[in-house]
């Protein structure tokens, strides 16, 4: 990278260990890359330089006070749907657009702990409904790749900001694919933990049983450092597990001599893009030679994932999002003529266009009348979902396949069509209802756009899926490509 | 599966979400295309299938005790609010 600071997370925390640089040498670097380089990708909606500089200061002083972890100093990206104490936090509505949070989310708590520098928040599609990140408020992020074409969504300014070399790391949240989808797009590394292993306190709600908030960086070897700040047991979540302390990092050189891995027939579609197939079949001889073995399983109800997470996603969406009332916080509406032209008004100018489709959606299959034949049959799929997945582990450690059907797409080109969008997150939206774990890597290119690799595990399975993506990338250069713009 | 404008304008009701009349002939017609697509779920039989509601049914089990564990934060909550005096939310006069 310019002036003499590496690009990954591990790297820098060496350099900021021997003394090569400081860590407020380091933010002031980030500082003015985006400065420099943002406003053609957009990825941030807030920039926080006085607030990173007061932490790079503190970090770099916690260092000489020889007290120092390895994440001190680190800078970091973070989804503007993580509370930020003072500053803004958006979630990427107008609902929010001037809304300061009056306390830090955990995880937010968690890597300022481990002195971690917070730079900005970054760009997302409105209250991460959305997997192009076209649907925020404070407009489009532009895949660093080609910014003709989305980066994917809803973390999509996280991606950008990582793949642009915006930030080494950043937070990202998943709830249908919002982690694993973007970095895919973005050609970064991205990991979806076990549902309640991150805590979700001052993680703006969503889809309360699927959302789960991970890591995303350039390397695996990334993701497991910044994982271990972030996960652990957390008593203001109430869905938080508590577990023994586990590092993430341990088992990471580790051979995957043995390691047997499953192509699930379904995510393996012969009618996809032949040059991803062949992609993946490429990744899946690199595992081989590493010493996995392969053989196909299948999950039978994959093809109902979709519609089973749109209803249980939407379903929870409305009544999530009924707390933005216009009383409370948020944005109001101007002269109110009753309290009920104050909420159906502040509601209808707050909202976008997606998020009030799916609380449409969502207050639909819910109502009276309905709600059997909407919600509680796609609570049965989900059951299905899940015991599919248990019945493919029974055989297999990992399930490999693709992240997303295609690479990066154009911008604007399935906005208009909100069911088309919908259908590109056929392979990640299982993992959710399921509350698995599960990363995206980068697996090559496509007419010079990146695509991704999907590993799925079992419960509680992290330290085998970064293992087996940290050796993957250790014979493997795709993640250490970077977009041209990012210069 | 086809709604029309006066679902639509039912379901935003009790979502409490204003919708104008075109807005709502353009989102009957989105969500009758949504609601064909999914009634694919529809078809398989799930008679005997015990709903699973949550996640965490599966990975853990259990959820914490829910007992009252933070303080009063009225006053910082109240920071964010449109508009508060005194230290209550005003809206408009609901009685005559």
């Amino acid at each position: 990278m310019d002036a003499g600071f590496p690009e990954t997370l591990w790297a820098q925390a060496q350099g900021l260990r021997s003394g090569a640089y400081s860590s407020v040498e380091l933010t002031a670097h980030y500082l003015a890359r985006i400065a420099r380089l943002d406003p053609q990708f957009n990825a941030y909606i807030t920039v926080c330089p006085d607030r990173a500089r007061a932490q790079a200061v503190a970090a770099d002083a916690t260092r000489a006070r020889g007290e120092s972890g390895i994440l001190t100093g680190i800078p970091y990206a973070n989804k503007d749907i993580f509370c930020t104490r003072g500053v803004l936090t958006t979630c990427g509505s107008r609902m929010l657009a001037n809304w300061a949070a009056p306390y830090d989310a955990t995880v937010v708590a968690r890597l300022g702990d481990a002195g971690m520098v917070m730079l900005g928040k970054t760009n997302m599609d409105e209250f991460a409904m959305g997997s192009s990140n076209e649907t925020s408020y404070f407009g489009a992020v532009r895949n660093p790749w080609d910014t003709s074409r989305v980066p994917g969504g809803s973390s999509g300014g996280s991606a950008a900001a990582v793949a642009a070399r915006l930030a080494p790391v950043a937070t990202g949240s998943d709830t249908g694919g919002s982690i694993r989808q973007p970095a895919a797009l973005c050609g970064i590394s991205g990991l979806k933990p076990t549902y309640g292993r991150v805590s979700r306190w001052g993680m703006i709600a969503f889809a309360s049983s699927l959302d789960q908030g991970g890591p995303m960086a350039l390397t695996a070897q990334d993701l497991a450092l910044m994982f271990n700040a972030m996960a652990g047991a957390d008593p203001r979540d109430a869905t938080s597990i508590a577990r023994p302390p586990e590092d993430f990092s341990a088992a990471l050189e580790r051979p995957l001599a043995g390691l047997r891995l499953g192509m699930p027939a379904e995510y393996w579609d012969a009618a996809a893009d032949p040059a991803l197939q062949a992609g993946l079949l490429a990744a899946l001889e690199n595992f081989r030679a590493l010493g996995a073995s392969v053989r196909e399983v299948s999950l039978p109800h994959a093809a109902v994932s979709i519609p089973a997470y749109y209803v249980v996603a939407c379903a929870e969406a409305s009544s999530n999002l009924s707390r933005y009332d216009g009383v409370r916080f948020g944005h109001r509406c101007a002269a109110p003529q009753d309290l009920a032209d104050l909420y159906s008004r502040s509601r209808a100018e707050g909202f976008g266009d997606e998020v009030k489709r799916r609380i449409l959606m969502g207050t639909y299959a819910l109502s009276a009348g309905y709600y059997d034949a909407w919600y509680r049959k796609a609570q049965q799929l989900r059951r299905l979902i899940q015991q599919d997945f248990t019945a493919a582990f029974a055989g297999v450690d990992l399930l490999i396949g693709p992240t997303t059907p295609t690479t990066a797409f154009a911008l604007g080109s399935k906005f208009e069509d909100p069911l088309t969008m919908y259908l590109a997150d056929v392979y990640t939206t299982g993992v959710n209802l399921a509350g698995l774990p599960a990363l995206s890597v980068p697996g090559g290119f496509i007419n010079s756009l990146p695509f991704g690799v999907q590993l799925i595990g079992n419960y509680f399975s992290e330290a085998t899926l970064l293992q087996a993506a940290h050796q993957y990338q250790s014979t493997t250069n795709w993640h250490l490509q970077r977009p041209a713009m990012a210069a | 599966m086809s709604l029309i404008a006066a679902d639509i304008q039912r379901v935003a009701r009790l979502a409490r979400l204003h919708i104008e009349p075109d807005e709502a002939l353009h989102y009957a017609a989105q969500l009758s295309g949504i609601l064909d697509h999914f009634a694919t779920m529809t078809v398989i039989d799930t008679t005997a299938v015990t709903p699973l509601a949550h996640a965490i049914e599966v990975v853990s089990g259990s959820t914490r005790p829910d007992v009252v564990t933070e303080d009063d934060h009225r006053t910082e909550l109240q920071t964010g609010a449109p508009q508060v005096e005194a230290g209550y939310y005003l809206v408009p006069r609901v009685l005559e």
